[in-house]
C-alpha cells in the first residue's frame, strides 16, 4: 500500500508543491516514499526527507535526469513500481510530461489533477474547465495520479526519512535537452503567492504591465496574465492563468482589464477574494468578484499603487 | 514524411458546460460542438509542414460518434488528405484512445503524430504522452515551436518556468500548445473539396483494442459557485474594504 511521490525540483531546491502532493499521498492510507530524480540534487533529497509522513527518499542522481526528460524519468519510475500501489506527482508541466507515459507503460489510466481523495481508489477531479466535478473510482492495480496542489495543505517539516541512493535506469536515448529560456523574477511564484495581480488584453502593451508590477511590488504579489495578454506578447507564457495555463488559488486575486472568459475563470475562481477592475460593467469577471471596480485601469491602477503607498506598503 | 493528426469533437469552447440535474454527467444535448481548439493548432501545424515540403501526407483520425465525421471534414477542409473515423458511442479514456492511435500509427507508418496537449472536455492532458510510450517513441509536449531537421525535431516547449528547448529523435509524437500557430479558417472551395476526400470507417474492435473504462464515474456535480459581491465606488473604497473587511492586505 505504499505510495511513491515524485519530487518537483530544479536540482537545487525542492518545490513547495511536493509537500502538498505528500499530503494527498498520505490520504491513501499507506506509507509514503519520495523519488528524487535529478543531477547533483542531494539538497533536494535532504529537503524531501524532512517532509512529515515520508518514510523513505529514493535518490537517483545521474546526468540523464538533469532536465527530467519524460522518456528517461518514465523508464526509472516504471522500473520502481513493483514495490508501490500508487504514484503521485504535482500537476505541473514537469509531471504532466512524464506521468501519462508512466501510466501507459503500466497499462493503467491516469487520474489527472485530483482535488480530493474520497477513498484510496476514489478521487474528485474537475472537468470542462472546472464547470463540473467528477468523482471517479479506479479499478487499476496501480493508481497513477497528478495532484492539483491548490486544494491540498502542505505537510509539515518534522520528518527525518532515510535517504537511499538508487541506480539510474537505462537511458532510452530518445531525446536531449538543448536549453531553457526561463523567466527570472524576484517576485513570488504564481503557484505559491498569497496575492496575485493579473493583467489582460485591456493593458494594451507589455510596457503598461509596469503599472501592474508596481502594485505587485507593494503587495509582495505575483504577476499573472490572461491568454490574450500572453498571445499579444504583453507577458511571457509562464504568466498565463487559466484552464490551459496555471491554476492558482491565492488569498487575493486582482484581475485588471480581464473580461472573465470561462478559460480564465477556470484558473482563478478558487481564490479566496477576487477583485476586478474593468471599464465594462457587464464584464463576466464581475460575476465572480467579491469587489468590482468599474473604472479605466489606466487611472485606477496608478491610484491603487498610491493608495497602498499611503498605508505604508 | 507522413503525419497523423488525431482530432476530437468536444463542446465548443464558448459554451459553458452544465451538469445534469441527476448528477449523471454533463448535459451535451443541443449544445454546440466543435473541434477541440488545440487540435485545430495540430492540423494547422501539419498543413504548414506539408506546404513547406516536410510532410507528404496528412491523415486525420477521430475516435467518437458518427458526428465526429464533421470534425474530420473540418480538418480535411483545412488541408488534411484523408480521414479515419473510429466509430464508437462509448466514452473512450485516454489510455484507450492511445492504444487505438498506436495501431493506426503503425498501420499507416506515420513518422510524426501531432496532437493537442489537452482536450477541453475532460482536461486530461494524457493522450500524446501515452501514445509515445506505447510506441516506444520520443515525445515533445506543449510545443510552441517545431523545427524538423536532420532526422530530429527541435521543439520549444511551454513549461511552468518559461520555455524549454529539446531535440527528439524521429519518429516522434508532438503535442501542441496555444502559441504554436494561429489556425486558418477553411475557405469555401476547400470545404467543397473536402467533401470528396475519403474517410474510412472503423471500430475500436478492428484494431483489437478493449476500450472498457478503467475509471468508473460515480457522480458528476456542480462546482462550488461564487456569488457576485459588491461594486465599489472608488480605489480608496476598494483598498479600505480589502484591509478592513476582507483583511487580505
Ligand atoms: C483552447 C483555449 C484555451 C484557453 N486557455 C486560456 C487560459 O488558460 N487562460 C486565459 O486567460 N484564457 C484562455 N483562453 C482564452 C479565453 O477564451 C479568452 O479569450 C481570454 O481569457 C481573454 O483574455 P482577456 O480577458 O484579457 O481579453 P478580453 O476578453 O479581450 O477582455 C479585455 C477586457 O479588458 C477590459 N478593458 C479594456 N480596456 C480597459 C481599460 N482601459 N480599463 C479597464 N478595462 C479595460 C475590457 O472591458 C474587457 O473586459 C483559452 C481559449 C481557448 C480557445
Amino acid at each position: 500500500m505504499t505510495a511513491l511521490v515524485i519530487a518537483d525540483h530544479d536540482n537545487k531546491n525542492l518545490s513547495d508543491v511536493t509537500a502538498k502532493v505528500v499530503s494527498a499521498a498520505s490520504q491513501l492510507g499507506g506509507d509514503v516514499h519520495i523519488l528524487v530524480a535529478g543531477k547533483d540534487c542531494a539538497s533536494v533529497a535532504e529537503a524531501s526527507a524532512k517532509l512529515e509522513g515520508v518514510v523513505k527518499v529514493l535518490l537517483a542522481d545521474d546526468a540523464i535526469y538533469s532536465a527530467r526528460l519524460a522518456e528517461n524519468v518514465a523508464e526509472l519510475v516504471v522500473g520502481l513500481m513493483g514495490g508501490y500501489s500508487s504514484v503521485l506527482s504535482s500537476a505541473t508541466t514537469m509531471s504532466k510530461n512524464f506521468m501519462p507515459r508512466v501510466a501507459a507503460l503500466l497499462d493503467v489510466a491516469q487520474i489527472s489533477e485530483i482535488v480530493k481523495v474520497e477513498a484510496p481508489d476514489t478521487f474528485v477531479r474537475p472537468i470542462y474547465a472546472g464547470n463540473a466535478m467528477q468523482t471517479v473510482q479506479s479499478s487499476d492495480a496501480i493508481k497513477v495520479i497528478t495532484v492539483r496542489t491548490t486544494t491540498f495543505q502542505a505537510v509539515g517539516q518534522g520528518g527525518a526519512a532515510a535517504i537511499e541512493k538508487i541506480a539510474a535506469a537505462k537511458n532510452p536515448g530518445l531525446s536531449e535537452y538543448v536549453g531553457d529560456r526561463l523567466s527570472s523574477s524576484a517576485r513570488p511564484q504564481l503557484t505559491s503567492a498569497k496575492i496575485i495581480i493579473s493583467g489582460g488584453r485591456g493593458m494594451q502593451s507589455g510596457d503598461n504591465f509596469k503599472m501592474i508590477e508596481a502594485v505587485a511590488d507593494k503587495l509582495k504579489a505575483a504577476v499573472g496574465a490572461s491568454r490574450a495578454a500572453v498571445d499579444a506578447g504583453y507577458a511571457p507564457n509562464d504568466m498565463q492563468v487559466g484552464q490551459t495555463g496555471k491554476v492558482v488559488a491565492p488569498e487575493l486575486y486582482i484581475a485588471v482589464g480581464i473580461s472573465g472568459a470561462i478559460q480564465h475563470l477556470a484558473g482563478m475562481k478558487d481564490s479566496k477574494v477576487i477583485v476586478a477592475i474593468n471599464k465594462d460593467e457587464e464584464a463576466p469577471i464581475f460575476q465572480v468578484s467579491d469587489y468590482g471596480l468599474v473604472a479605466d485601469l489606466f487611472k485606477a491602477v496608478p491610484e491603487l499603487e498610491a493608495e497602498l503607498g499611503k498605508l505604508g506598503l | 514524411m507522413k503525419v497523423l493528426v488525431p482530432v476530437k469533437r468536444v463542446i465548443d469552447y464558448n459554451v459553458k458546460a452544465r451538469v445534469k440535474a441527476d448528477g449523471s454527467g454533463v448535459d451535451l444535448a443541443n449544445v454546440k460542438m466543435s473541434m477541440n481548439p488545440f487540435d485545430e493548432i495540430s492540423v494547422e501545424q501539419a498543413v504548414r509542414m506539408k506546404e513547406a515540403g516536410t510532410a507528404t501526407e496528412i491523415v486525420i483520425v477521430s475516435i467518437g460518434p458518427a458526428a465526429a465525421q464533421e470534425t474530420i471534414r473540418t480538418a480535411l477542409a483545412m488541408g488534411g488528405d484523408r480521414g479515419i473515423l473510429v466509430k464508437t458511442d462509448q466514452t473512450v479514456e485516454p489510455i484507450g484512445v492511445a492504444k487505438i492511435l498506436k495501431a493506426i500509427t503503425e498501420q499507416e507508418n506515420a513518422d510524426i503524430v501531432i496532437l493537442g496537449k489537452q482536450a477541453i472536455d475532460d482536461d486530461s492532458n494524457q493522450t500524446g504522452q501515452m501514445l509515445a510510450a506505447l510506441l516506444g517513441r520520443s515525445q515533445a509536449t506543449f510545443a510552441s515551436e517545431v523545427k524538423i531537421e536532420g532526422g530530429k525535431a527541435e521543439v520549444t516547449r511551454e513549461v511552468d518556468g518559461g520555455l524549454q528547448t529539446i531535440r527528439v529523435n524521429l519518429p516522434t509524437v508532438i503535442t501542441v500548445d496555444l502559441r504554436l500557430n494561429e489556425p486558418r479558417y477553411a475557405s469555401l472551395p476547400n470545404i467543397m473539396k473536402a467533401r470528396k476526400k475519403p474517410i474510412d470507417e472503423k471500430t475500436p474492435a478492428d484494431y483489437g483494442v478493449d476500450i472498457t473504462p478503467r475509471l468508473k464515474v460515480l457522480k458528476t456535480t456542480e462546482p462550488p459557485t461564487r456569488k457576485a459581491g459588491v461594486k465599489v465606488e472608488s480605489v480608496q473604497d476598494l483598498v479600505a474594504k480589502l484591509r478592513n473587511e476582507a483583511g487580505v492586505i
